[in-house]
């Protein structure tokens, strides 16, 4: 009797210590990446060389910006500190090959989301979290006021490797008008030698034209002109094959936009972790089990609002508040005015 | 070969090519794992993009092969010009070192060390950036020439607009082969009698000469296009028409000249002082002068010391001319390397055309210097 209790518990042993083992082996087949980053203690993340209120770095080396809040979101979820991201800072010709060779396992660097990208050259993108158009800015003594008013021999200042290069050829084409295309590989450039007048226009997304500004001789004496030429979805990206990190760094980002939706703070998150609907209890954790779903705990929600905040105080901290762009257009929440409508976080 | 020596070579040779099989293999994998194929079929597709300066007929709806081609031309002609350039500033600056001017010396001296000592790139971005904050717009631009521009927009001159080119050509190509057949003719003299031809003044007068006889004969049909100012919005001026040299190309050609001047001044400098000074003295001594003793006693001689450094400052100069990327010179890099690649996505194969194709260029040049260089090499009986 004594001898079958003893295999009885042997076995039971047994069983927990494999179940203990798959389990485990399951969670790092879900997410190689996941699984990293945890290892690691931060998490890579790929943004640009400098653009105000997107990815930009002071004299410190602190990154601030709406492209940074992302990773410091999947940061705050995953390992619980939106402090642990490394920056690697990309031109936009090294972004791709950067992520896919594995350099970095998040790309948030104002990235357009076009379907070659998508579908042919091995990314992910995870969603949207700034809608952009591309525009042209001009001097304003130029008295250009609208882009009709452009014509045959025209110069144009922009960077290479971007799909503005591309709507800028669309563009000229379509309305029949010869132009000279200046293109440099760093912004910087691009900002230098229109600012000397290298060239006429300068083109390329709206919200990177107004940040651009900024940087100036003369920031009053420039224009962006008031149409838009293309539809310009930035978002954050990750590399092909690893659905439950894409899910993460998506569901990081959703639930920043819909925390901003159910009016959950960084102030007041913790005080709602007592309030009566139940979607604003699961986005701060008090209800449900969607942390489970990553392999993590069920206040990585709580953490990322907590720590980075919800949409809109990203926004106002990073956009608004610098004067980049201070009137929200289509990245206002959909209850708004907006097109931010989210998949909701269930 | 004795077997003690194969088998070592051979084991050196299965490791290299277990380590290229790794890393191709490994990079296999990998691109399947995300979904990436290996091919070079995007180079058919349209490129969409436009590329500002161009050699040949280009537009967005070519495809990348051509996109690649614009790159490749773009990248040899600044090769060609900085390499002629750079040897001709190179040797002037090599002889003045040796000037006995103090001045002359001096300046050749600093020219050398403060050019060679600076990083290329701020170079390229001094030239660049200074030079557009210091050119005039174009509506303010001063004629230069009589009819040339100089504006931060580029250099505009008038292009020629040929209505008989071929012509033209055809007397070019004549004149050079009489120019050679007049050179072995005065040789030939020169070995008979010991009189000599003023050589220079004749063959410039055939070179000159000769097309401009067929100008008198067949007429002028020879007419210019000069560049026009022309307005594009209340204080935003271009010109058109004339050829039109973009600043970018300006900023990188004086650039790379500039600075692979002074290595091959300093090789220039290295091969007369190679030569003993009592050459110098023997050959001054059967009464020829200065001139004649550099260019038929010294110069051949240190040529032989000046050419083998010198291609590798030929090979420098084109491969440093990928720098043009940062500032928007369309280049290879720039074209194919970058936005090709950034459209498309085909880092592997771009990457792979590009270096190929710089190892090319690389190999040719060091081909033709190398043939140069047996030629001139001492014969030895």
């Amino acid at each position: 009797m004594k001898k079958t209790f003893k295999n009885l518990f042997s076995l039971v042993a047994m069983f927990a210590m494999l179940f203990a083992l798959s389990s485990e082996v399951m969670a790092a087949k879900k997410s190689k990446t996941l699984k990293n980053t945890q290892k690691k203690g931060f998490v890579r993340c790929g943004v640009s060389q400098g653009l105000p209120g997107f990815s930009n770095a002071d004299a410190s080396g602190n990154w601030t910006g709406l492209d940074v809040d992302v990773c410091r979101a999947v940061a705050a979820a995953v390992l619980g500190d939106s402090g642990k991201v490394k920056f690697t800072p990309l031109s936009a010709k090294e972004r791709f090959t950067a992520l896919t060779s594995g350099e970095i396992d998040i790309l948030s660097r104002n990235t357009t989301w076009t379907l070659s990208r998508d579908a042919d050259i091995g990314l992910t993108f995870v969603g949207v979290n700034f809608y952009d158009g591309q525009g042209f800015m001009v001097r304003k003594d130029s008295g250009m006021t609208s882009v009709n008013d452009f014509k045959n021999g025209i110069s144009a200042c922009t960077n290479i490797g971007t799909t503005t290069e591309l709507n800028m050829r669309d563009f000229f084409t379509s309305r029949g008008i010869s132009y000279e295309p200046v293109a440099f590989e760093k912004a910087d450039e691009v900002v230098a030698a229109y600012d000397a007048g290298r060239c006429d226009t300068y083109t390329t997304d709206k919200s990177g034209l107004a940040a651009q500004r900024t940087k100036m001789k003369d920031p009053t004496a420039h224009i962006v002109l008031p149409e838009t030429i293309s539809k310009e979805p930035l978002g954050p990206v990750v590399r092909q094959g690893d659905s439950v990190w894409e899910d993460l760094v998506r569901w990081s980002l959703y639930v920043m936009i819909e925390a901003e939706e159910y009016g959950i703070t960084s102030a007041n998150a913790d005080s709602m972790k007592t309030s009566e609907n139940p979607q604003i209890k699961r986005l701060v954790g008090a209800e449900g089990e969607l942390g489970a779903a990553f392999g993590l705990d069920n206040e990585w929600s709580l953490r990322i609002i907590k720590q980075v905040g919800n949409y809109g105080e990203s926004y106002k901290r990073n956009i608004a508040d610098t004067g980049i762009l201070p009137d929200r257009g289509p990245n206002q929440l959909w209850t708004k005015g907006g097109i931010l409508y989210v998949a909701p976080a269930r | 070969m004795k077997r003690n020596k194969i088998l070592p070579q051979a084991i050196t040779l299965l490791f290299i090519v277990l380590i290229f099989g790794f890393f191709t293999m490994n990079a296999q994998v990998n691109m399947e794992n995300r979904g990436i194929e290996f091919g070079f079929g995007f180079l058919k597709q349209e490129a969409s993009f436009d590329i500002q300066f161009s050699l040949i007929n280009y537009d967005g709806s070519h495809s990348y092969a051509r996109a690649y081609l614009v790159g490749l031309l773009n990248t040899l002609l600044v090769a060609f010009i900085g390499i002629i350039l750079a040897t001709l500033l190179g040797i002037v600056v090599g002889v003045a070192r040796l000037s006995p001017n103090y001045l002359i010396k001096k300046t050749a001296a600093f020219y050398v060390e403060f050019f060679r000592n600076i990083p290329l790139l701020l170079q390229i971005f001094f030239w660049y950036f200074a030079a557009l904050r210091a050119l005039p717009m174009p509506e303010d631009a001063n004629l230069l020439l009589g009819s040339s521009f100089m504006t931060i927009k580029g250099l505009y001159t008038p292009a020629p607009v040929w209505e008989n080119f071929d012509i033209f050509l055809i007397t070019l190509i004549l004149a050079l082969i009489l120019i050679f057949f007049v050179k072995k003719y005065a040789k030939k003299k020169q070995e008979e009698d010991g009189k000599q031809f003023p050589m220079f003044i004749i063959s410039l007068s055939i070179f000159i000469g000769l097309p401009l006889l067929t100008f008198f004969a067949g007429g002028f049909d020879l007419s210019f296009s000069f560049p026009e100012l022309k307005q594009l919005a209340k204080t935003s001026y271009t010109f058109e028409g004339g050829v039109g040299i973009p600043p970018e190309l300006t900023a990188l050609t004086l650039a790379l000249t500039l600075y692979t001047a002074t290595f091959i001044a300093e090789n220039v400098r290295a091969g007369i002082q190679g030569i003993g000074k009592g050459q110098k003295e023997a050959a001054a001594s059967i009464g020829l002068t200065p001139a004649q003793v550099l260019k038929l006693v010294i110069m051949p001689q240190a040529l032989r010391i000046i050419i083998p450094p010198t291609t590798n400052q030929y090979l420098n100069l084109t491969k440093n001319s990928s720098l043009a990327a940062a500032i928007a010179y369309p280049d290879l890099v720039l074209v194919f390397a970058g936005t090709a690649m950034m459209q498309t996505g085909r880092a592997i194969e771009i990457v792979a055309i590009t270096m190929a194709t710089y190892l090319s260029i690389s190999l040719a040049i060091s081909l033709l210097m190398n043939w140069y260089n047996k030629r001139i090499a001492i014969k030895e009986k």
